[in-house]
């Protein structure tokens, strides 16, 4: 028995619970996004009538860079908090949480010219239909991402975020990178993509 | 390479295929699959829709490539229980064992190996013998010459149009005898006015979904005249079981004769003059239509010949004046959710009413 | 079962909320209230896995009693025992039923309950989120149930869901489906899907990270990789199903256009995504049978399971081919011959790994000594039935004979074949073998006999004869038939076969109430097996082992238990 008491390793180390968890949230929320995506791809150029994507979107510049750029800021934010720098983190949260909200203000915008000079809702066309619940599906992921960096935002500034929360913060980044990633694919599916897709039959 | 063996399996198949497909469905289905003769018909009436008794090429086609699987699993299955079945007599503890533990086996690549490859190669045979049934039966070259028919799925009856000879019926649907000297291959074009639905007369063809907004094609080559039942076979609501289907077989010259009857305009026999006025006074035109009346509704089944049909509201009730007069009345008491209101008529009327149809020959 | 040992790494000094009296809220209160506010308010894997156990043989018995309606309606032809709504609705809610309050809790429950036990662990890794998980599924089975009592009420069935378990469009559309019963069904599972993904996302994390020391993957005992994979595939393919029910309540309340055939919506694209969830939410219900088959087939046989990492990699191949069988479904919807035999390829590609695992069971069983214990007579029966139910898989598998079979009575037959005969089976095989551990009671075995042999025969006699009335074209789904179509025997026959299922349950409700009460007391170890959850005491303590062990092979416990020839000297 001693000889094989030896055998076992003494180092028995094993993955973070939370960040096993958030890949396994991402890997669960892909698949929900992919299903969307296909949906609206599936019915680029079936609607029966119009506004189509050519008449009434244009690409979100500014948005796509608040967002992009917020991954960014949220990274230094990260870098911060790992010198201990408590100011420059929060100058970087903030930071992120403001581009966020321009982002979510920006789509705020976009929706209501849509709705009411464009006419087009949910039920206007399967145009309508799919563009609200893939852009909104993200919208609720952003929105949901600002809740959680602003209770981290509050807490710091409260100063009761400490050296043990390093990984939830971490993993609130995780989380905003993937909702990054995602608008990369709606940027293309939707606006790029459907716009220059070519309409249905006898539609002019 | 494969192609081959799976040719290979199919010719010797076929030589087998005489021997099983008596003894596969006489085995298993002792009830009887004679047809009946039907009452005032001259065709036989075939009710059981045996997929393993085919009377058409399609079916024929699918048969054979069911029995074939099922052969082979048959063959699975009696190695496999057999194997189950001996270990568990050969090595269940026995009285009077020891409690020694038996030795510890952890596996062998070997034998895994074999029975890895094993299933492979049976899945393979498979796919490839499938492959070609699917392939004969969908990419079927269809001649120009075939009978189209647009068959309209409702919720819960058949719509069947005739482009060729410009008419309408419904629920049941008359079709040539494809013979080997004269092959005629019917085409059926299925749409739907609703929900989905599924087109199935299991002697004659497998099913074919009836898909809104969509045009699905399946095609029947009878080699048998009679008249074949069929039923919806896909979820549709509330009467989806009383969606029946009634395919009628008839050799060429019957079948001439019956589209002439079809084309015939609606009869306009003077006893029934009452009726007729009544009928055009009432809701019913909004649904139904009667050629050459102002009756010319789109929603429910074609009643220019209706006393050419054999049955009723889908095959729900025989076409006899008792259910006939039950149906004016009130249809929801034959076929309870049905899409045809009560229409509140008094007795006399729907005398009136029913009198009328019955002249519709 | 004597010298048990197991080493040790951390004392349950180390863990301070152990040694404070606090945990349990309400002890000093009634009894009963304390008992509830318990129920209500524990995180505790395992009184949550039982209560997702228990929740789940509850609706078992309901869509069980839904089941016997339907079959009482269709004994004879033209019947009029139940009118064709209530039928339509008692066939929805059956089929909803077992799939998504019987099944997934049963196996969730399961999972719960074992795998931390099972991997050496104190509890799940996300204890909150597993009572989340577990309360959004039994209040959306309470949602889903409620719709009864809307609309006209009990007799007339209220307005309960009538569309179908797979509910395809547009029969689901405001047009054809008024009322508020589709929304009740979209609704309890969009919210039961969330649950069970929370809940398979905490089974995936805890099996990566809670693991006792020494327990690297290829030790973990195969109930747990099994279940791991099963993990998995919830986390993958229930979100289709949410973006489904997602999208067809956007179509029903807000007028959106996804699957409205009136405005350009596709009635098949629904068929496509709930397919992508339904397929791999067959191998999610069969694989946790699966598992439990994979410990007790080696206890009971005396030996290790055979083939070991082919079976880890059967189950990872099983669940990746899964993801890519769907269009199995939708042979008839008109597909190209190209699209068919693509589907066909990969439906029958699943028959291979399949095929490995029923081969090793046996390789198991060969040259062991074989325990006839119930667990064991259960997961005999099981083999039995799921190699009928896989092989009718594959003639259902071949298109052409699908064009014919899909749709008919033969696919009832097949379905009930693997989910009754494969699932129910090692279902009970695990209750038997696992009641013990839970209560600390042993199930009487006469009683058991009973329950198994009447509902073995009493499920044969149901559901062999549905294959014959399928293949003689009698479809699925239709509350009545005429006579003379070579469909009545076969019917009758069926519906006694339920009236001794029914009975074989009532033995197995009196010997779970009888045992609970009166079972002989069942010690730590009753089987003399292998795995972790048998070192600690029946039932586990809140804290699960006293010392957390570790191990060195896949059995620790034979390794304890014979010393001269421990497992471990094989790795």
């Amino acid at each position: 028995m001693e000889t094989t008491t030896a055998q076992i390793s003494t180092e028995w180390k094993l993955p973070s619970p939370r960040k096993v968890g958030m890949i396994t949230l991402i890997l669960t929320e892909s698949t929900l996004f992919s299903i969307f995506v296909v949906a609206y791809v599936f019915y680029i150029g079936k609607s029966l009538n119009g506004p189509f994507p050519k008449d009434v979107l244009e690409i979100p510049w500014l948005a796509s860079i608040c967002l992009f750029g917020s991954s960014a800021t949220i990274v230094m934010a990260e870098k911060a908090l790992h010198r201990k720098n408590r100011a420059a983190f929060h100058g970087f949260w903030l930071a992120t949480i403001a581009l966020g909200a321009i982002f979510i203000i920006y789509t705020g915008i976009e929706w209501y010219h849509l709705i009411f000079h464009d006419n087009l809702t949910v039920s206007t066309n399967l145009f309508g239909s799919t563009f609200y619940a893939l852009v909104g599906l993200h919208a609720s992921h952003v929105i949901v991402g600002l809740i959680l960096l602003s209770c981290v935002a509050i807490s710091s500034l409260r100063g009761k975020l400490h050296e043990d929360h390093t990984e939830h913060v971490e993993m609130i980044s995780w989380y905003w990178h993937f909702v990054d990633a995602i608008w990369i694919v709606v940027l293309l599916v939707v606006y790029i993509l459907s716009v220059h897709a070519p309409l249905p039959p006898g539609v002019s | 390479m494969f192609h081959l063996v799976a040719l290979e399996v199919r010719r010797s198949f076929r030589r087998f295929r005489g021997i099983a497909s008596i003894c596969i469905p006489a085995l298993l289905f002792w009830a009887s699959t004679a047809p009946v003769a039907a009452q005032q018909d001259t065709v036989p009436l075939r009710p059981i829709g045996n997929i393993f008794d085919p009377l058409s090429v399609p079916a024929r086609a699918i048969s054979d490539i069911g029995i074939f699987a099922s052969l082979i699993c048959l063959g699975i299955f009696i190695v496999v229980a057999g194997l189950l079945v001996f270990t568990v007599i050969k090595f269940r503890r026995k009285v009077g064992d020891d409690d020694a533990e038996p030795p510890q086996i952890y596996g062998s690549t070997q034998i895994e190996l074999a029975w890895t490859v094993l299933p492979v190669l049976i899945t393979v045979v498979l796919v490839l013998v499938t492959a070609r049934t699917i392939a004969e039966i969908q990419n079927r070259k269809i001649p120009e010459s075939a009978l189209t028919i647009r068959v309209i799925g409702h919720q819960w009856w058949w719509e069947a149009h005739y482009p060729q000879y410009g008419f309408v019926t419904a629920n049941e649907i008359h079709i040539p005898l494809s013979t080997k000297d004269r092959p005629v291959i019917t085409e059926l074009q299925l749409e739907s006015a609703d929900v989905i639905h599924s087109f199935w007369v299991p002697q004659l063809n497998g099913k074919t979904d009836v898909i809104p907004n969509r045009t699905n094609r399946m095609w029947l080559e009878p080699e048998q005249t009679g008249v074949y039942l069929g039923n919806c076979a896909e979820y549709c609501g509330t009467q989806h079981a009383n969606m029946l289907l009634r395919v009628v077989v008839h050799d060429p010259a019957e079948f001439e004769k019956w589209v002439q009857s079809q084309q015939a305009p609606a009869m306009q026999v003077a006893s029934a003059q009452k009726g007729r006025e009544l009928f055009a006074s009432l809701n019913c035109v909004n649904c139904h239509r009667i050629d050459g009346s102002i009756a010319e509704g789109v929603f429910g089944p074609d009643l220019t010949h209706l006393m050419t049909r054999r049955t009723i509201g889908a095959g729900v009730a025989a076409n006899t004046p008792e259910n006939l007069h039950q149906w004016v009345r009130d249809p929801q008491v034959l076929k309870v959710g049905c899409l045809m209101p009560n229409l509140q008529l008094l007795d006399n009327e729907v005398d009136e009413i029913v009198g009328y149809l019955q002249t519709l020959h | 079962m004597a010298n048990v040992t197991i080493r040790i790494d951390k004392d349950l000094q180390d863990l301070p909320e152990l040694n404070t009296p606090t945990a349990r809220p309400g002890q000093e209160k009634g009894a009963l209230t304390g008992w509830i506010q318990d129920l209500l308010f524990t995180v505790d894997h395992k009184k949550l896995g039982l209560m997702y156990i228990c929740s789940g043989l509850f609706f078992f018995v309901v869509a069980g009693l839904m089941a016997t309606a339907i079959r009482i309606q269709l004994a004879v032809p033209r019947n009029d025992f139940l009118d064709p709504d209530t039928f339509n609705r008692f066939f929805t809610m059956h089929g909803t039923a077992m799939v998504f309050y019987v099944g997934m809790p049963i196996l969730l429950g399961a999972g719960n309950y074992l795998v931390p036990l099972m991997i050496g662990a104190r509890d799940m890794a996300f204890p909150r989120l597993n009572a989340f998980g577990f309360w959004l599924f039994l209040f959306s089975g309470i949602l889903l149930y409620s719709s009864y009592l809307v609309g006209p009420g009990l007799y007339a069935a209220g307005s309960a869901p009538d569309v179908g378990w797979f509910a395809y469009s547009p029969l689901t559309a405001k047009a054809f489906s008024r009322g508020s019963s589709t929304d009740f069904w979209t609704l309890s599972l969009l919210m039961t899907g969330i649950g069970s993904v929370a809940t398979s996302l905490n089974i995936i994390v805890t099996i990566i990270c809670m693991r006792c020391k020494g327990m690297t993957l290829m030790r973990m005992p195969l109930f747990v990789w099994i279940l791991f994979v099963t993990a998995f595939l919830v986390v993958i393919a229930i979100p289709p199903l949410t973006a489904c029910q997602v999208m067809l309540t956007l179509d029903r309340f807000l007028g959106a256009k996804f699957f409205d055939t009136q405005g350009g919506g596709d009635a098949v694209l629904w068929q496509h995504f709930f397919w992508i969830f339904g397929h791999p939410e067959v191998y999610i219900l069969i694989l946790p049978g699966f598992a439990m088959a994979s410990e007790i087939i080696p206890v009971f046989s005396r030996k290790p399971i055979f083939g070991y990492p082919i079976m880890v990699a059967a189950t990872v191949m099983i669940a990746f081919i899964s993801l890519g069988v769907w269009a199995h479904h939708m042979f008839c919807v008109g597909m190209t011959s190209l699209g068919n035999t693509f589907f066909v390829l990969s439906t029958m590609l699943v028959a291979v790994p399949t095929g490995i695992k029923i081969f090793n069971w046996l390789g198991t069983m060969y040259g062991g000594k074989i325990r006839m214990e119930l667990p064991m007579l259960f997961c005999i029966a099981f083999l039995f039935q799921f190699l009928i139910a896989g092989l009718t898989g594959i003639m259902l598998a071949v298109a052409p004979f699908d064009w014919q079979l899909s749709d008919s009575y033969f696919v009832v037959a097949h379905f009930h074949y693997v989910l009754i005969g494969g699932l129910l089976f090692t279902i009970f095989g695990g209750i038997y073998y696992w009641f013990p551990k839970a209560t600390g009671r042993m199930m009487d075995k006469k009683l058991g006999l009973a329950h198994f042999w009447i509902f073995l025969v009493g499920f044969h006699v149901t559901f062999f004869p549905q294959h014959i009335s399928g293949i003689l074209g009698m479809p699925r789904r239709i509350f009545t038939y005429d006579a003379g179509r070579g469909w009545e025997l076969w019917n009758m026959i069926s519906s006694v076969g339920v009236l001794l299922q029914g009975i074989g349950i009532l033995f197995f409700v009196v010997n779970i109430l009888w045992s609970l009460w009166k079972g002989r007391k069942a010690g730590d170890d009753p089987w003399d097996a292998w795995t972790l959850e048998w070192a600690t005491t029946s039932p586990p303590a809140d804290y699960n082992f006293e010392k957390l062990p570790e191990v060195r092979s896949a059995r620790p416990l034979w390794d304890a238990k014979h010393p001269e020839d421990p497992d471990w000297r094989f790795e």
